[in-house]
């Protein structure tokens, strides 16, 4: 119904005016729903859409999905590599760590097995030296002994002597084993 | 006077048929206010279910769409 | 209605046309639009096809490893639709993908370009949005019978429901099933179309209005970064709607 005066009014209007557009410019109704137009529109959109979907398919979307594929695979080895070498790290401080625990049950071995060494020279030492001194002190002893026994038969012999000088001296007459005796009697009582 | 007359029952019915858009509203309203009580009572599931909820909200407005073409077309193609 | 119009333009006054920017002219000269004259659409239509050049040929040529800030878009865009399809359609709808990615880059980039002051916006016209929603309605089609045969007819048949209701849901999955296109090509370009008109009402109003014109140019500014919003997630709609169609063709049923 709205499009009968369009249609009666069209020659009037300029040439360029169409059945959408007046005499100004503007627009009849619904541009959307000018039919003139929609050939234009539908042709230029087919144009663009396959030129688009070319351009798409052919090169952008694989080259995309190339330069992903290739970055996830970078990222992937990156990842193994770091991996790896992280694996390495802890091999290597497992390597040193055990290195050092060994050197360290050898040192304290090397500590004790000195020690046990001196201990074992100090033992000997200390042994010898006991022994030196228990020998020395028993031969001080025995010294001693034989001259408190000297002294006594020293004592003895000088008490015989003088018991014999006694008896002499008062005029008895000596008889050298009955002094002896006498004296060695007096003397263990 | 006749065709002034259709005009105006063109114009009225077109003002009529922008009510049905009210109603699009009031379910597209429902749907997104739905999702953000959803989301926020689990928020770790919302991020998956952002398709769902614009497919719901584009399926309540298709409704009221209808009753925008109908204003359209009474306005400009009948 | 027409000669309305014309009056209205003809009076000055308030001289708002927000329809104005829609128009589809010839790019050289006067003449009519026949179907293979350059018009704007096809400038416009152009101009999208030069920036996914640049994006996706220009910016990724070095296959970096490290990729340049472009590349990295692109290879965004990559990521972000190639998991839709997958996450959608299953592994098997993955030979979708260039398809879906076209119709992506296509509606986001006339959507994007259409946002630019004194452009022409593709996706804004239904006569567009109809053709990408047609082929996507005929793809699922085809698809769906060629490879499941009649089998692809059971998704009509909702076989959880009880049975008295079943012929009664059929009748509606089989018109909600044609009405698919409708919705999916109207939401798209009547979305863009609104916006576009909305912006340029208050354009219309600003330079009505004197000083008190910063008030429509702020409100301007507010609807303008709301276009972007809606640019985007109309072109993710679009897309991954077209999952969810393919998804019936191609996947297992989920009924």
């Amino acid at each position: 119904m709205a499009t009968e005066p369009i249609l009666e009014e069209a020659p009037i209007l300029e040439e360029a005016a169409g059945q959408c557009v007046n005499a100004h410019g503007g627009a009849i109704g619904m541009p959307q729903l000018c039919p003139e137009w929609i050939p234009n529109q539908v042709f230029w959109l087919l144009v663009t859409l396959v030129v688009m979907f070319l351009i798409l398919s052919r090169i952008a979307l694989p080259r995309i999905g190339a330069v992903l594929a290739e970055r996830k695979g970078t990222i992937t080895n990156d990842l193994a590599a770091a991996e790896e070498l992280k694996q390495k790290a802890q091999a290597a401080e497992k390597a040193y760590n055990d290195a050092l625990a060994m050197a360290r049950t050898e040192a304290s071995k090397i500590v004790a097995a000195a020690k046990a060494d001196i201990q074992k020279d100090l033992d000997a030492a200390t042994a010898r030296a006991d022994v030196e001194i228990s020998a020395k002190t028993a031969e001080s002893e025995k010294k001693i002994a034989e001259i408190r026994a000297g002294a006594l038969e020293a004592v003895d012999a000088v008490a015989k002597d003088t018991a014999e000088a006694l008896v002499a001296h008062l005029g008895g007459k000596v008889d050298p084993a009955a002094v002896s005796a006498a004296v060695s009697a007096r003397l263990k009582g | 006077m006749e065709g002034e007359l259709a005009l105006l029952g063109k114009y009225i019915g077109a003002g009529l048929a922008t009510i049905g858009l009210g109603g699009a509203g009031i379910g597209v309203g429902h749907i997104a206010g739905n999702f953000l009580a959803g989301a926020l009572r689990n928020p770790s599931a919302a991020p998956s279910q952002m398709a769902n909820l614009f497919v719901g909200i584009a399926f309540a407005e298709a409704l009221g769409i209808f009753s925008f073409l109908v204003a359209l077309l009474l306005m400009f193609a009948v | 209605m027409a000669t309305g119009t014309e009056e209205h333009a003809a009076e000055g006054g308030l001289a708002i046309h927000p329809m104005d920017q829609f128009i589809v002219k010839p790019l050289f000269g006067d003449g009519p639009v026949h179907w293979y004259t350059p018009t704007n659409v096809t400038l416009w239509m152009g101009i999208a096809v030069v920036v996914l050049l640049g994006i996706f040929v220009l910016a990724t040529r070095h296959r970096g490893i490290i990729p340049s800030r472009l590349q990295s878009v692109a290879e965004l865009f990559y990521g972000f639709i190639y998991n839709m399809v997958e996450d959608v359609t299953g592994h098997e709808g993955a030979k979708f993908f260039p398809y879906i990615m076209t119709l992506f880059m296509f509606i986001f980039l006339a959507n994007m370009l259409g946002l630019l002051p004194m452009s022409f916006t593709v996706t804004s016209h239904i006569a567009v949005t109809a053709v990408l929603a047609l082929m996507v309605f005929l793809t699922v089609t085809l698809v769906g019978f060629y490879r499941k045969g009649l089998g692809f007819l059971s998704m009509f048949w909702v076989s959880s429901a009880p049975l008295v209701l079943r012929p009664v849901l059929a009748v509606i999955e089989v018109i909600s099933y044609f009405v698919r296109p409708l919705s999916h090509s109207i939401r798209l370009g009547g979305n863009l179309m609104a916006g576009h008109a909305v912006i340029k009402v208050f354009a219309g109003f600003a330079g009505a209005m004197g000083i008190a014109s910063v008030v429509p140019i702020i409100a301007i500014a507010g609807i303008y970064g709301l276009e972007l919003l809606v640019a985007a997630v109309q072109a993710y709609v679009f897309t991954i709607l077209t999952c969810v169609y393919l998804r019936d063709a191609v996947g297992e049923a989920h009924h």
